[in-house]
Parts: structure tokens; C-alpha cells; sequence
């Protein structure tokens, strides 16, 4: 189709949006309630373009492009409308920029600054709502809102937990759980994809900063500090590296100076995960055990089985979750050989999620401590990092502690969806006969589809197996578990689209793209690694060795498995 | 009065049938309460956010309990050129409370309405579904207190 | 046998459909095929009795429509059955809809045997027993109650001297199409409808017409939208007709929201058949065969009188599977809308029937593509479906007649405010506005002076006098800065202020915007704001900025209502600020005077009012400085009292209550 846009003549495929056209012929419409992927609701009217013919100005994301079509993005009626759309924004803001968590990094501050609004035009009434600041991994402030509505529909559409919703009517709408509860009281799963999808500081993490710092500067506490595989791929960019560049050793190098005493690398327990996990599959496998067995290491969505298909849960895997398994060794194993008093040990993990928080102060998660004290989220660590007066840019590369510093190609690859399962067939092929897969790379199960299924052949067993990614798409396979008609052996979940790089922890805003670069620096990190199964972590093997026995053992079962709860709604 | 005859008229997991089972709901306990719009969730296999988002949504819908009389002003236009805005603020004035509130004894709860037709007779109020036109302060006075003795009386 | 069901199983013999060939014989056309001579003189007979033709007893129809009965038809009601009985007359009573002269209720007709109808205004319990005795015990007239007499063929009786109804002011100007049968026939009688003529359209559509031929009809028509946007009629059905689809729907709003008229209200409640005969026809020109009627809960007798029209219908095989015979079917159900004034918006209107938040959402894709439920559906508004049987009926050129070059048939307007005549008008298209107010509506009570006139409601705008010979149509009225819209006609005197009337109308739309799109949602609320502004008093600003974004919002008002107008998502939004930009034009100097002067030039504004006591007229009888909760006012006993203006907070206690009105505000 023949187009012209901004007196440009350019051809335009049947059926897209003006936004999308403009995106390619290298036109910049803003947006703020436009989600890649979902259906528009044109409900921010920002990217209102002029198109001639046209009695008003139509939203660029949910228009389709006809033949002949005459498009203005950038005519003075488009910039006036877009500048009193962003001034009716903030007059109903609390303008407090400077006190913002997202001050430097929050969409409507660009735009302001974009479309030069330089005073208050309109001015009156605000929306006065509390602030809920009552759940372990996420803060709300509804006077910040602007009602987007992206994180509604992440919620409901992606994520299918619909926690939030839109209430009451026009200018006294706001987002909000039912009845004005606090997330914490709710079935909400603490995902925190609608914080990475919040353009402005309604949504955030609830930050364990302060008591990470006040930890470190307590000359009593050993503090040692594990980093989540999704993390390294992603940190980067808070420091304007481009999205999926590999930062692993720069991370190290800024741990030890932010003044972390030991800095450890959940990727051992990663590949610690794959050893009980595959010990696991394969005891149910041979003992007629539950059937399919569903991967446990993404607390938001262990969160979800508990709460709305408790009846799966004796599927679940019994092992906690990577860093919670660090963080029960780094307590007996890494305590006792270094001879410190558990009590006076403080973990911290770095991870790419916010239900993470939620997790580490799980009671089942810990005997007589928790096994872990604090969770610091992509976001919060590149802050501590500047506010240590660290130039990350500059940083020389360094090499976490031994001894649960050690891993392999399949414990980094947990990052991405599919990548436990991918890790898992790796040990249980070799497990089951003896040998490597002989293609390493299990293609069937990666990328960022939300459902993945392929059939393996080991040794005469065949398994099927699925990778499911993005909460909508696990009830499916969970009804027909309900219903005794799964034919699956294995499955993982990972709550976050496209797994841990796109996890509510991970840097800001979400957008698919990004993700699927995380995604190729985590194989590229999987591919050159020398060792790419599991079961080659010598760590590992000398852990079993020296320590718990073997996977699946007494000691094992007593610090890296856990059990789950119901948590029935109506 | 039970509710459980209404969710057997209706087929369940089915989200269209929200508005209408809601507004039966309330037909019979004069309100929402918190618990029924769980089971409605439950019900319809709604999340309870959406149930509440539409319950708020909508004008009809109130999520506390009623007045024993339920008087209705309306705000058409007819009435508003003819001083309905006075009326209300009258009503307001009277019965202490804000248009969209219950008095504290449950006796009256206040509201608007966009325009129930009765133009030829405006401004006018409904108290109960009964029609009361041309009103002006003083009629608004006697009216209310013949309502109050009927309340005492009761 | 008093019904035509009763005639079914006994006079045709199962050759043909007997629905088919009972509307046949009431509209006398066809072969006779099937018939017998018994069969349509008995036909001929129910008919008569039931158009009253030949009835043996008095027939008393009460108007009983909301208007009606809001003026207290229901003791009118009961004081007929009480006196009747005590009087012993044997006498029938039909409770009919509305006929539309709202100021005149309650109408009462009555129909003597061998006499024509006749019409009572304004009855009144009181008035009941004068009635029985004149009119049914002495067959005498009441003159200073009757509106006119049906004329009928048979004569009148003795009663020639008394006008007919047509020629009453009200009505002489108006062209009942639509509301032919309002107030006329019984609305819960299907016979009534049937014996009008009712069916017949649906029955040539039906059976002589391929769905096509139909759209053809209505396009030649060219019927458009009642509901206020004015698209072609025809052309929704085609596009939905065209698109390929298992399942289709057809829905009609019977949401009416706008605050200031009633007359889809006043058609569900008086010819309910016509509105269900007009779906049936679109449905079978679109190729839906489920259709929903989407009616506001707050019409709880439209909606009970919708439920019987829709058994009643299907009773008689003419809703439901194979209807007449044909092999077409169509369901029909009630969705009664929870009250949001944006589900006029059609995609709201399908999220609130999916079970949704009201919120409109954008378009494309049409709902002629994806509508309900992701089917194609086509949504027509009340009046628009009621104008499809008479099309049907009388053919395309029949109706393409009355109206103008591009505004074809009637519209309805309900009347209101400071005019005479309140009421339901119907009127050819291209008849001024002058005229339906002055001639139709009487003009203005109480010697007080047109002002404006607001049609379109809330998304209309408010004329002066200058252009209220501007004739209804579509176009004109867009030229002059207003629309059809649904069709309110709001009256207004010299004492209303134009200032509080967008101040009024900025409330209501602030408060029905659903609050999905920014323009709307935070855009009306400061136009809202602004507007407040303007109409406060210097004493309640506690700040010098205060006062400063009172002249700033004068400067920014236009600038906002026009990116409003732009880039709303909707209807709602996108006329949201037509009432403020109508009388911004039309009325700059009275926005002026309360921006300058502090002055409401109409007196309505009351932040802005100064009372005064006529040192004239006052007697100085205290009762004004004992009422006033302030004692704001001043003076000696049996002498002229002084308001001292700082204290006062015009409550109006004074004014209200001074008994020789020496208290004025300026």
C-alpha cells in the first residue's frame, strides 16, 4: 500500500497500524498506554496523528493504514494536542519529580521535557488516594498514576491474575485491588510485570537498599551476596550499555566494592537446582510418582498454583528456588567451613524479580533463619552502584568466590524460558545414559513464545515436555492436570514473559525487544562456556561430596526442598 | 432473602452474565456487599477486581446499604433550568447528608438522576418511586416533614 | 372470541401460515388464498372492536406513561374504578402510553359507543365525578378540558362542533409517523398493533423481499440514525450484511441518557410492537438472528412492557424460529443497562452487554466487522427502528417524501424548560426551530423573553433567537454549532445564565466521562474547573493565584475544548465541550460579564448575586433579619431594612421569604 506520511511517499503492509509503520520508516510517535503485542485500547491519545480526511486526530496505535492514505505526525494541531495531554497529565500529578523513584527514568517526565511544558497551565483538583506499601515486593502510589492501563492488562491478559483493576468512573477512576485491599492481602503473585510496564512511579519494587547498606556497614555482619542469572545480562543497560551486553565480571568487581564480604553466584545453585531437580523427574519417572512434574524456581508463579489451582501443587517440584538453596548453604556448608556463626550472616540476592522479595521472607524458606535476608532487584543494585560513586563503565572484570561460585552453560541459561528444562534434559540424558546430548543446544524449548512443546527420546523414555511462559498460559496444562488428562512429564513455568531477562525486577520499561537481546547473550554466555551440563560443576560434585551426600539425600531434602501451601480464593 | 435462587438461574463461568446477575443481586439484598461480589467471582470466574471495577463503573450499582426512602433528584435539564440544583442543595441541607449518601439512622438516602422524564412537572424529586414536581424549598420542607412522621410513626 | 389467537386454529386450514394470512386480511391484500369468507369478516370484526369502531361500552383510556404518571394518573386511575362502581356503569379501562402533551396530563380519552374519542387534558381526581356524570351518564363535552376528537367514519354524533385533535395548536404542526399509535392504541395489546397495520411491514420484507431488497428500501428511504450522529441506516446493515459471519447480532439502544429527553422512552412505553417489528426487519436485512435491547434500568415500564411485546410477539410466531413461515429466525432479549450515561457510546454499550466496564474503545474495527462478542452486529438507536416499519409499509417513496433533500422522515423532539406546551413533538425534518417552539410549544410562559434553546443535550449546543430559523436537519444544525443528537430541546428564558448552562452540562459529561482517554477523562474536569471559576465571588478566593487562573482559564478554555474535540476517543469526549464552545459563541459577553464585572447577568450565578431590599416596598416587618442565619441584615421595626452585602451569603432565606418581594438581586 501506497502511504504518505510527513509528505513522504513509502509503502506499508495491509492491515498495520500507523504506529508501526512510522516505527520502521524512522518517525517517532510517543506513546504510553500502547503494549507491544496486546490489542490497542487507545485510551492515552498521545500518539494522535493528523490523517487527511479525518475529522479529528486519530491514535497512531490503533489505527490501520488504508491505500492512498495521507498521514501528519508532527503537525502543530498534533504537537498542541500532545502537549495539552501531557499538561493534563501533571496537573493531576503530585509534580514531586524530585523525590520520584523513577526521577530520570520515567515517561512522562520525558515528554514533559520532550514537548517543552514549561508551566502549569491547567491547574486544580488532584486525585488523592493512599499509598499501599503493605506488601513484601511491591509499592503502589495511585496518585502517581495516569491510568494508562498498562499494568491492568499485563495483569489480567498476561499474567491472568487479575489483581488490580480500574475503578469508579472518569476523573475519580483509579487502579486499585478489590475493596481497596492491599496487594498483600490479595491473590496477587508479586510478579511485578506491572512495575516494569508502569511508565511513571505509580508501581515499585519495595527496596531492600537501606537495610543491604546498613547490613554492610555493621562491621558484626558477614554479608555475602549472590547474582541471579538474568541479571547479568540486563544490568547494563541502567548504565546505557546496549540491552544484552554481558556485564557478569563488572558486576563482581562493583559487589566487592560496594563492600559486599563474600560475592557468590546463584548459577551454582543453578546447576545445584538441575541435579535435585533431574534426581527428582526421574524418582517420579521410575516410582510412578505425580506425573507431570512443574518446575518450582519462579516464586510468582508458585504463588499462582497455590493460589488458584492448589490441587496441582503435589506436582510441583520440591526444590526451593536457586538462591534460596545458595542461601541455606551459604548458612550450614559456607558457614561451617568458614567457621562463622550463621546468625551473623547476611545474603543477599541480586535478582531479575520482585516476587523474589516475597519469597526470601517465606516462612518455609528457613529453619532458624531465613536463608535469605534481603532481595536487591537489577534496579536497586545499579543504585546502590552509583550511589557508591562507581563509574560501572570503567570497571575491570572479577571472578565470584569460591566455593558456590562455580558454574555451568545450563545454570546461566536459567535466565531465559526453557532454559531450566533445557538445563535439566542436558543432566538427565547424561543421568540416563551415560553420555552428552549429542546436540547440545535444545532448540524446541527456547525463544520467547509463550508455549513450548517437544517430545525427547532418552534411552527408550520418551518424555513430553513443555516450557510455558507468561501466567495465561499455564492454565491449560493445569486443567488438564485437574482434570487426570495430562500427558506431560515435565513442565516448566516461568511467571514472566519470556522468563527471568523480562522479570518485574529487570530494568525499565519492558519491551520485547530487549528481552529477546537478554535472550541471546545468555546462550552466547551458555555457548562459550567450556562446561554446558550441570552435572560437570565440580563445585557441585564436591559439595555432594564433602556435604549432602547425594541429590536427593536426607541432608538435601532437609535444606534445599521445601513444601507449599494452599491458599484457596473464592 | 437468599441469594442462592439467583445463581441458579444463571450459567456459570460466563462473564456476560455480570451486569445482570449483579443487578439482581442487589434487587434482593438492596445492596452489593463485599461477599457477594466474591461468589459472583467465583461464579463467573472473574477476577474479584473486575467485579468490583465493574460495580463502580456503573450508576445503578451501590455497595452500601440504602435508606428506608430513597429520594431522587432529577438533574435533567428541564429541572435544572427550573432551579433543580436549589432542590437539591435544599435536600442536602436538610438531611445532612451529600447527594449519594445514606442518613445515619438508615431513614433517607439521597441521590441524582439524569432526567426521569417528568419534564412537564419540573424540578422534581421521586421519594420511593412516587413523583413530586414543582417543587420549590418550602414544599420541599413539608414534604420531608411528613416523610419524618411517617418514619416516627413506623 | 375477542382475540385474533382465537382465530388461528379454527378459520385457516394449515395450507398457509395462519400470522401470514391474519395480516393479510388486516392490511387486505393477497389472494385469499386459504381463506374463507367467515374467516375474514371475522377478522374484519375483531378489528373493529378492537379500534374501538363498534364498541358496545364506554372505553376509557388513561395515559399512563411516566409522564402520566408522574402527574398522578394512577389516582385518576383508581378514582375512575372507585366512582364507576359506586355509579355502577360497566365501562372499560385501557391504560394507554403517552400522546405526548406532557403539560396537558393527565389525558384521558374517552369513546362512547357510537360516538368518536374524544381527549381530556389535564384531568384530576377531583374532576372524576363531573366526567362520569357529563360525559358518560349525560354524553355531554366538557369544553375547557377537551384537546379535539378523533374523527372516524362513522360520524360524529352531534359532537361536529368540537375540533379535531389535528387541529389543536400542539398538534397541527407536528407529523405523527413514528408516534402514530403513542397514546392512541393500547401498547400491551398486540391486536391493537396488528389491527393499525402493525406486522405488516415485517410481513412484505419477509415475504416478497430478498434481505438486499430490503436494505435497498430503507437506503432509498434514506432513513438515518435518530440516535444523533445521522449515519445512513442502510449502510450499517450492509456492512454488517457483507461481512461473513456464522453469527450475527442486531442490537438497539434504548439507553437514553441524555438529560433532557425522553422520547425513545416515550415510544418503548407507547408502541412497544413498532421498535421490535423494526429490529425483526433489520435483522433480516443484516442477517443477525440474535438481538439484544439494551434499555436503562431507570425505564422499569418500558422494560416490563418490552418483556410482554417480546412474548406476546413470539406467541404469535412473528419472534423465534421460523417466523411466518419463512424459515427465518430471531431471539430477542432484554439487557437493562446499570446507568452510565458513555453506554449511548455503541462499543461501550457492547462492553457493558458483554458484561464489561462501560468503556468505548477504538475504532476501526467497526462494529459492522467486530462488534458483540467479536461478531459483526449493528446497533441502531430506538426512533431508528421504529421508523423501519412505516418504510416498509408504505414504500421508500412515501417517506423519502417528507423531510428534506437530506434529512428524510420526522424526528421527535422532547420539549422542555421555559416553554409553554412541554411535551413530545414529532415534525417533519426542515421545520424551523421557531416554529416548533413558538407554534407548537407556545412560545415562552410567564412573559418572560427567548433566549436560547439547547438541542442535542450535552453534546449539542445552545442557539440564540438569531438563528432559530434554522431549519432541523442534520447539516444545518452542525453549520450553526449544534446537532440533532438524540433530540432534547431544552427551552430557556432571559433567566438563564448561558454561563451556568455549560457549567451545567460540563458537570454532567465530567461525571458520565468513563475516564479511559486523558482529553476526556482530566480535560473535562478542568473545563469544569474553569468554569466554576468564573461563577465565584472575589470572597471565596483565598489567594491572589486564585484570581490569576480565573483569567487564565478564560484564555486556555477554547484551546482545551478544541484538543477535547480532537483527540477524544469517543462521542462522549469528542462533543464534550460543544455546549461551552455554542455559548461561548453565541454568548461571549455574559462569559465577560462574570469574568470582569463579577456579574451573572441572568441572576442565577449566586456566589455573584447582591441582594438589596426596596427601601420602597419594605414595610420593615423583621422577618427577613430573623430568617437570615447570619444577621447580615439590618434595620428597625417598621422601617426600611439594609443588607449589609460582607455578610451575606446568599442563601436566599430573605428573599424566599419576604412576603411584599422587597428584596431583589442584582
Amino acid at each position: 500500500m501506497r502511504i504518505t506520511i510527513n509528505d513522504k511517499e513509502c509503502w506499508a503492509n495491509p492491515g498495520e497500524t500507523i504506529l508501526t509503520l512510522a516505527e520502521r520508516e524512522g518517525i517517532k510517535i510517543p506513546t504510553l498506554c500502547y503494549l507491544k503485542g496486546l490489542s490497542p485500547t487507545g485510551s492515552c491519545r498521545i500518539c494522535v496523528v493528523e490523517v487527511e480526511g479525518q475529522r479529528n486526530l486519530v491514535p497512531s496505535c490503533a489505527f490501520p493504514v488504508y491505500e492512498g492514505m495521507k498521514i501528519k505526525t508532527n503537525s502543530p494541531k498534533v504537537r498542541r494536542a500532545r502537549k495539552t495531554i501531557i499538561e493534563l497529565l501533571i496537573a493531576n500529578h503530585p509534580q514531586d519529580c524530585l523525590f520520584c523513584v523513577r526521577n530520570g527514568n520515567c515517561e512522562l517526565q520525558s515528554l514533559a521535557a520532550e514537548y517543552g511544558v514549561q508551566s502549569l497551565r491547567y491547574q486544580g483538583e488532584r486525585r488523592v488516594r493512599k499509598q499501599d506499601v503493605a506488601s513484601p515486593s511491591i509499592l503502589r502510589d495511585p496518585e502517581k498514576c495516569i491510568l494508562c492501563g498498562r499494568c491492568v492488562r499485563i495483569c489480567h491478559e498476561v499474567q491472568n491474575v487479575g489483581a488490580i483493576d480500574i475503578v469508579e468512573r472518569g476523573f475519580k477512576s483509579y487502579i486499585t485491588p478489590a475493596f481497596n485491599n492491599s496487594l498483600n492481602t490479595i491473590p496477587c503473585v508479586f510478579c511485578g510485570q506491572c512495575v516494569v510496564n508502569c511508565p511513571v512511579g505509580a508501581l515499585s519494587e519495595k527496596s531492600h537498599e537501606k537495610i543491604v547498606w546498613n547490613a554492610i556497614n555493621d562491621p558484626k555482619k558477614h554479608v555475602v551476596v549472590q547474582v541471579a542469572p538474568a541479571v547479568r545480562v540486563a544490568l547494563g543497560e541502567e548504565f546505557g550499555m546496549e540491552p544484552g551486553t554481558v556485564v557478569t565480571g563488572k558486576i563482581v568487581s562493583a559487589l566487592r566494592r560496594i563492600g559486599f564480604d563474600t560475592v557468590f553466584d546463584t548459577n551454582f545453585s543453578a546447576d545445584l537446582t538441575i541435579m535435585e531437580e533431574a534426581t527428582e523427574l526421574l524418582g517420579r519417572l521410575n516410582n510412578g510418582g505425580v506425573l507431570p512434574m512443574l518446575t518450582s524456581c519462579s516464586p510468582g508463579w508458585i504463588k499462582y498454583i497455590e493460589h488458584f489451582y492448589p490441587d496441582c501443587l503435589k506436582n510441583l517440584s520440591t526444590c526451593k528456588s536457586p538462591h534460596e538453596m545458595q542461601g541455606a548453604l551459604i548458612k550450614s556448608y559456607y558457614a561451617e567451613k568458614k567457621k562463622i556463626n550463621p546468625a551473623d550472616i547476611f545474603v543477599v540476592s541480586i535478582m531479575p524479580c520482585t516476587a523474589k522479595k516475597y519469597e526470601a521472607q517465606r516462612p518455609e524458606l528457613g529453619e532458624d533463619y531465613q536463608d535469605v535476608d534481603a532481595v536487591l532487584t537489577t534496579r536497586e543494585l545499579a543504585r546502590m552502584i552509583k550511589n557508591a560513586g562507581i563509574d560501572f563503565n570503567k570497571l575491570n572484570d572479577d571472578y565470584f568466590d569460591d566455593p558456590l561460585g562455580e558454574s555451568t552453560g545450563a545454570a546461566v541459561i536459567f535466565g531465559s524460558a526453557g532454559g531450566v528444562m533445557e538445563a535439566a534434559l542436558r543432566t538427565a540424558h547424561y543421568t540416563l545414559t551415560g553420555r552428552e546430548m549429542d546436540n547440545i543446544d535444545f532448540r524446541p524449548v527456547r525463544g520467547l513464545e509463550g508455549v513450548k512443546e517437544a517430545e525427547i527420546n532418552i534411552n527408550g523414555t520418551c518424555l513430553r515436555i513443555a516450557a510455558v511462559n507468561g501466567l495465561k498460559n499455564i492454565d491449560h496444562f493445569l486443567d488438564q492436570i485437574k482434570d487426570g488428562n495430562s500427558s506431560y512429564h515435565f513442565i516448566e513455568v516461568m511467571a514472566c514473559p519470556g522468563g527471568c531477562i523480562n522479570g518485574g525486577g529487570q530494568p525499565l520499561p519492558s519491551d520485547p525487544e530487549k528481552t529477546e537481546k537478554r535472550m541471546q547473550a545468555i546462550y552466547k554466555i551458555d555457548r562459550e562456556l567450556p562446561k554446558r551440563g550441570s552435572h560437570q560443576n565440580e563445585s557441585v560434585q564436591r559439595l555432594y561430596k564433602e556435604f549432602l551426600g547425594e541429590p536427593n539425600s536426607h541432608k538435601a531434602h532437609e535444606l534445599l526442598h521445601t513444601h507449599y501451601l494452599r491458599r484457596d480464593i473464592e | 432473602m437468599d441469594t442462592k435462587q439467583i445463581y441458579e438461574k444463571y450459567p456459570a463461568n460466563d462473564p456476560s452474565i455480570l451486569i445482570p446477575i449483579l443487578q439482581e443481586i442487589q434487587e434482593t439484598e438492596g445492596y452489593l456487599s463485599e461477599e457477594e461480589m466474591q461468589k459472583v467471582a467465583g461464579f463467573t470466574r472473574l477476577p474479584v477486581s473486575r467485579v468490583y471495577g465493574v460495580a463502580t463503573f456503573y450508576n445503578q450499582f451501590r455497595l452500601q446499604p440504602l435508606g428506608e426512602y430513597v429520594i431522587r433528584v432529577c438533574r435533567g435539564t428541564a429541572c435544572h433550568v427550573k432551579g433543580s440544583l436549589d432542590v437539591l442543595t435544599t435536600l442536602e441541607n436538610e438531611l445532612g447528608i451529600k447527594a449519594g449518601e445514606t442518613t445515619k439512622d438508615l431513614k433517607f438516602s439521597l441521590e441524582t438522576v439524569a432526567c426521569i422524564g417528568a419534564c412537564s412537572i419540573a424540578p422534581v424529586i421521586s421519594i420511593n418511586d412516587e413523583y413530586h414536581g414543582h417543587l420549590t424549598v418550602k414544599k420541599i420542607q413539608k414534604l420531608l416533614a411528613s416523610f419524618r412522621k411517617k418514619t416516627k410513626e413506623d | 372470541m375477542d382475540t385474533f389467537k382465537d382465530l388461528f386454529a379454527e378459520l385457516w386450514n394449515d395450507s398457509g401460515n395462519p400470522v401470514k394470512l391474519l395480516i393479510d386480511s388486516l392490511n387486505g391484500v393477497g389472494e385469499n388464498k386459504g381463506h374463507n369468507e367467515s374467516g375474514i369478516n371475522a377478522v374484519q370484526k375483531i378489528k373493529n372492536n378492537i379500534l374501538l369502531e363498534t364498541n358496545r361500552e364506554p372505553v376509557l383510556l388513561i395515559g399512563m406513561g411516566t409522564c402520566g404518571l408522574a402527574n398522578g394518573a394512577q389516582k385518576v386511575y383508581d378514582a375512575f374504578v372507585e366512582q364507576l362502581k359506586q355509579k355502577n356503569i360497566k365501562a372499560r379501562i385501557v391504560s394507554t402510553g403517552c400522546v405526548g402533551y406532557c403539560a396537558k396530563e393527565v389525558i384521558v380519552d374517552i369513546k362512547l359507543p357510537g360516538h368518536p374519542r374524544i381527549s381530556y387534558a389535564e384531568v384530576k381526581p377531583e374532576d372524576v365525578p363531573e366526567i362520569i356524570e357529563k360525559t358518560l351518564i349525560q354524553k355531554q363535552i366538557i369544553q375547557d378540558k377537551t384537546l379535539g376528537i378523533y374523527k372516524t367514519n362513522a360520524g360524529n354524533n352531534g359532537w361536529d362542533h368540537v375540533e379535531p385533535i389535528e387541529q389543536n395548536p400542539f398538534f397541527r404542526k407536528q407529523k405523527k409517523v413514528v408516534l402514530e399509535n403513542c397514546g392512541v392504541i393500547d401498547p400491551e395489546s398486540i391486536d391493537q398493533y396488528l389491527a393499525k397495520g402493525g406486522y405488516y411491514g415485517l410481513m412484505k420484507a419477509l415475504t416478497r423481499m430478498k434481505p438486499e431488497e430490503v436494505i435497498g428500501e430503507v437506503m432509498d428511504a434514506g432513513l438515518r440514525g435518530r440516535g444523533g450522529g445521522g449515519f445512513l441506516t442502510a449502510k450499517k446493515w450492509e456492512l454488517a450484511a457483507n461481512t461473513k459471519s456464522e453469527k450475527k447480532y442486531l442490537i438497539c439502544n434504548a439507553d437514553e441518557g441524555d438529560p433532557g429527553a425522553f422520547m425513545d422512552r416515550a415510544v418503548l412505553e407507547g408502541d412497544p410492537h413498532r421498535i421490535v417489528e423494526g429490529m425483526i426487519i433489520a435483522a433480516y436485512a443484516m442477517g443477525a438472528d440474535e438481538g439484544y435491547i439494551y434499555c436503562r434500568a431507570e425505564y422499569p415500564l418500558a422494560i416490563k412492557r418490552l418483556e410482554k411485546t417480546i412474548k406476546d410477539a413470539t406467541d404469535y410466531g412473528l419472534l423465534g424460529d421460523n417466523i411466518l413461515g419463512t424459515g427465518f429466525n430471531f431471539k430477542l432479549k432484554i439487557k437493562k443497562g446499570a446507568g452510565a450515561f458513555v453506554c449511548g457510546e455503541e462499543t461501550a454499550l457492547i462492553h457493558s452487554i458483554e458484561g464489561k466496564r462501560g468503556m468505548p474503545r477504538p475504532r476501526p474495527p467497526f462494529p459492522s466487522e467486530s462488534g458483540l462478542f467479536g461478531k459483526p452486529s449493528v446497533i441502531n438507536n430506538v426512533e431508528t427502528f421504529a421508523n423501519v416499519p412505516v418504510i416498509l409499509r408504505n414504500g421508500a417513496s412515501w417517506y423519502a417524501h417528507i423531510g428534506t433533500e437530506n434529512s428524510k422522515g420526522t424526528k421527535i423532539f422532547a420539549l422542555s424548560g421555559k416553554v409553554r406546551n412541554v411535551g413530545l413533538v414529532e415534525v417533519p425534518m426542515g421545520v424551523t426551530l421557531r416554529e416548533i417552539i413558538f407554534d407548537i410549544g407556545g412560545g415562552i410562559p410567564d412573559n418572560k423573553k427567548f433566549k436560547a434553546v439547547q438541542i442535542g443535550g450535552p453534546s449539542g449546543g445552545a442557539l440564540p433567537e438569531s438563528v432559530i430559523d434554522t431549519k432541523i436537519d442534520y447539516e444545518s444544525l452542525k453549520k450553526v454549532g449544534a446537532m440533532m443528537g438524540s433530540g432534547g430541546l431544552v427551552v430557556m428564558d432571559e433567566s438563564t445564565c448561558m454561563v451556568d448552562l455549560a457549567k451545567y452540562f460540563m458537570d454532567f459529561i465530567q461525571s458520565e466521562s468513563c475516564g479511559k482517554c486523558i482529553p476526556c477523562r482530566e480535560g473535562t474536569k478542568r473545563l469544569l474547573e474553569i468554569l466554576k471559576r468564573l461563577t465565584t465571588s472575589h470572597r471565596s478566593e483565598v489567594s491572589q493565584d486564585e484570581s490569576l487562573l480565573r483569567f487564565q482559564g478564560m484564555v486556555y478554555m477554547e484551546r482545551l475544548a478544541d484538543v477535547i474535540k480532537n483527540t477524544s476517543l469517543c462521542g462522549l469526549g469528542q462533543t464534550a465541550a460543544n455546549p461551552v464552545l455554542s455559548t461561548l459563541h453565541y454568548f461571549r459577553e455574559e462569559y465577560e460579564a462574570h469574568l470582569y464585572d463579577r456579574k451573572c447577568p441572568a441572576g442565577v450565578c449566586r456566589e455573584l448575586l447582591t441582594y438589596h431590599i426596596d427601601t420602597d416596598k419594605c414595610t420593615g416587618c423583621t422577618l427577613c433579619a430573623k430568617k437570615c442565619p447570619q444577621n447580615a441584615i439590618l434595620g428597625e421595626i417598621k422601617k426600611a431594612h439594609y443588607i449589609i452585602d460582607e455578610k451575606c451569603i446568599r442563601c436566599d432565606q430573605c428573599r424566599t421569604n419576604c412576603k411584599f418581594d422587597a428584596i431583589y438581586v442584582e
